[in-house]
């Protein structure tokens, strides 16, 4: 059992944590976030393994992992 | 649950000015975490570099310095022998230590200084809008390469690792790269082993990291990451040159 | 037992006063005619416990003082006139970031390669600038041996005082000739505290030593910051020798050793009984306007360089019109003589 936390308004949406999650738990927003960007979203229903992938590659220090 | 994965002590928790999908950014998070990692926050001072991270200094809690472009390795070379007791370590792209730097960084590596140098290779020059850097790849086009790099005119990629593992004062040179969350844990290890290195005094540390820049490659940045993996490492091979 | 009184040259004597103010590192690049100060800082500085490079070219050095400096050490660096043309941007950056820092530039013939004789053509380069932006160094030009070791033991001092980079003027004679010197032994005057060095952030928040300031309107802020130091700079620290001036018909300007061959010629000319006297700028900047003051109205000025004219530029700006002034010059390695002096005062008086 895991989770993460994103922040959305530090989120640049570059998409690469998205690319990288092996459950496909990390969606594209329909909304925009303070920069005017979209951002991501974790599906906080679905198995994450806590891996930390997402985080290592994040080049903004947005996500935080919890297991 | 236990917070397993935090954002870094030594790293202003700050939006930074970087692309999204910027190398840097994943580049300052490794140093601030072997810095805390390694309990050396408060002994260690880094020389940004002129580029896009010319205010690096902005985004780590620890004291830092701004050197002319090319002369960190000369401006850390002085600070570490005033001062031996501090971490010292240089952070620069590829036109810092490989082109206007070149020779500040063949002599500082020459003369064994006890430093950690992190060479950020992007293969352009972003900060300046995407010009030619020494390690552009040949037919890479960039704003002064509108045709492609050609050997002719522009010479060859410039392999600087290589060339400064051949100086008996350099100890350890590797290199790594952000093409995915593998190579960030193995670019990790090689800062830290880079900073223990000097700790131990045992002379000039080298990690050149394959960096993507997005913006001038003209990539997204997961496009970006695969160009890194699929051509840049043919290019510049990963792992351990010294 | 320690010699009191020693005879030494001018370029050791420099390197020598340095140790005495404290100085613990030193970072140069060989070049004719300031070697020997350069020898001397490679024998000594590191018998004193300081540091000593020698750096793969002027720029490397120029950029080790900036380092240096920024650790909190008393910095210095020697060079003379194509090795000061290479440190500008080094200057530059020294100078925005606030750093103190001495640099000595023992002058030769120029411009270019020029040659290894002794010349006054960089007297713009040290006072206009030579790098970029709206900066000063204090300038301070040694007319003597026992006057280099001093100036320079002042130049840290004040170094560290205003945080400036402070530039000891010599030229090819005065770094090669050798006179007594006594030595100011125990004068040390102790490191002013620097809580803005790079030293680690224990204890307090980082420092950061730079010069950049992206941000609308910073960079200006920061620069008045600056020009308010000069102010106060140029109220306290301007320095000249002034000799004969109150009946003196014809006065010479001259500095550093052209003002002793103007010296022989004043001794000369008032020997014949003609009204002449001197006034001998110590420090270049400030520029010691006051000595220009008007005494005398009917007063002709004969400015003396080994240079085609570059104080004389700063003399009229002093004289403002009020007087006449004259200018007799030679370089690349020529030097005015005295009978060159007398000559030309006798055609002015």
């Amino acid at each position: 059992m895991a989770k993460i936390k994103i922040n959305q308004d530090k989120c640049k949406g570059c998409f690469l944590c998205m690319s990288f999650c092996p459950k496909g738990l990390i969606k594209k927003s329909v909304k925009l976030n303070k920069r005017g960007l979209n951002f991501v979203e974790f599906d906080s229903a679905g198995d994450c393994i806590g891996c930390m992938q997402c985080a290592l590659i994040c080049p903004d220090c947005c996500i935080e992992v919890y297991k | 649950m236990e917070k397993i994965f935090a954002h870094p002590e030594a790293l202003y928790d700050l939006t930074t000015h970087y692309c999204p999908g910027c190398g840097h950014g994943i580049a300052h998070r490794l140093v601030a975490e072997v810095v805390d990692e390694l309990g050396i926050r408060e002994k260690t001072i880094g020389i940004a570099p002129v580029g896009c991270a010319v205010v690096a200094y902005d985004y780590w809690k620890f004291d830092c310095s701004e050197a002319a472009h090319g002369r960190a390795l000369a401006v850390a070379t002085a600070i570490k022998r005033v001062r031996p007791q501090n971490i010292v370590f240089t952070y620069q792209g590829d036109g810092d230590l490989a082109a206007i730097g070149t020779n500040e960084t063949i002599h500082a590596a020459n003369r064994g200084e006890n430093l950690t140098v992190i060479f950020i290779n992007n293969a352009v020059y972003g900060m300046t809008g995407g010009q030619m850097a020494p390690t552009t790849l040949l037919g890479q086009k960039t704003s002064t390469t509108i045709n492609g790099r050609q050997r002719e005119k522009h010479g060859y990629p410039l392999k600087i690792s290589e060339i400064l593992a051949l100086l008996p004062g350099v100890c350890y040179v590797e290199r790594v790269s952000f093409h995915s969350p593998q190579g960030v844990l193995r670019a990790k290890q090689a800062i830290k082993q880079g900073f223990k290195n000097q700790m131990d005094n045992l002379g000039f540390s080298l990690i050149e990291v394959l960096s993507p820049c997005p913006t001038y490659w003209g990539l997204s940045p997961k496009g970006s990451l695969d160009w890194i993996k699929d051509v840049m490492q043919k290019e510049f091979p990963l792992g351990r040159i010294k | 037992m320690v010699k009191k009184r020693i005879l030494i040259s001018g370029n050791e004597a420099i390197a020598e006063g340095a140790i005495q103010a404290g100085c613990n590192f030193y970072a140069g690049y060989p070049i004719t005619p300031q070697n020997e100060l350069i020898a001397y800082m490679a024998k000594y500085m590191p018998l004193s416990g300081g540091v000593f490079i020698q750096a793969e070219s002027e720029l490397a050095a120029i950029n080790m003082v900036y380092g240096a400096s920024a650790a909190g050490a008393r910095a210095m660096t020697s060079s003379s006139s194509p090795g000061i043309s290479l440190k500008q941007e080094g200057i530059s950056y020294i100078s925005g970031s606030q750093l103190p820092a001495v640099i000595v530039n023992i002058m030769r013939g120029g411009p270019g390669l020029g040659n290894i004789a002794p010349a006054q053509s960089d007297y713009f380069q040290a006072t206009r600038g030579g790098g970029h932006g709206d900066y000063h160094l204090i300038v301070l030009a040694p007319a003597s041996v026992q006057e280099a070791y001093d100036l320079t033991q002042t130049g840290f001092y004040l170094a560290d005082k205003y945080r400036i980079a402070v530039m000891i003027l010599g030229d090819g004679i005065l770094g090669q000739m050798m006179e007594p010197l006594k030595l100011s032994v125990g004068k040390i005057k102790a490191p002013i505290l620097k809580p803005w060095a790079l030293t680690g952030c224990k204890g307090r928040k980082p420092n950061i030593v730079k010069s950049f300031f992206l941000r609308e309107g910073d960079l200006e802020k920061f620069n008045l910051k600056l020009q308010k130091n000069y102010e106060i700079i140029r109220k306290k620290e301007a320095r000249y020798e002034g000799l004969l001036l109150d009946d003196a018909k014809v006065i010479l300007v001259a500095y550093g050793t052209m003002a002793r061959i103007a010296k022989s010629a004043l001794n000369k000319l008032r020997l014949a009984g003609k009204k002449v006297g001197l006034i001998r700028p110590i420090s270049l900047w400030p520029f010691p306007e006051k000595a220009f003051q008007p005494i005398n109205k009917k007063v002709k000025y004969l400015v003396v360089e080994m240079s085609y004219g570059q104080m004389v530029e700063d003399v009229r700006l002093a004289v403002n019109g009020y007087a006449q002034v004259d200018f007799l010059g030679r370089s690349g390695g020529g030097i005015p003589s005295e009978d060159e002096i007398i000559t030309r005062v006798d055609k002015l008086i």
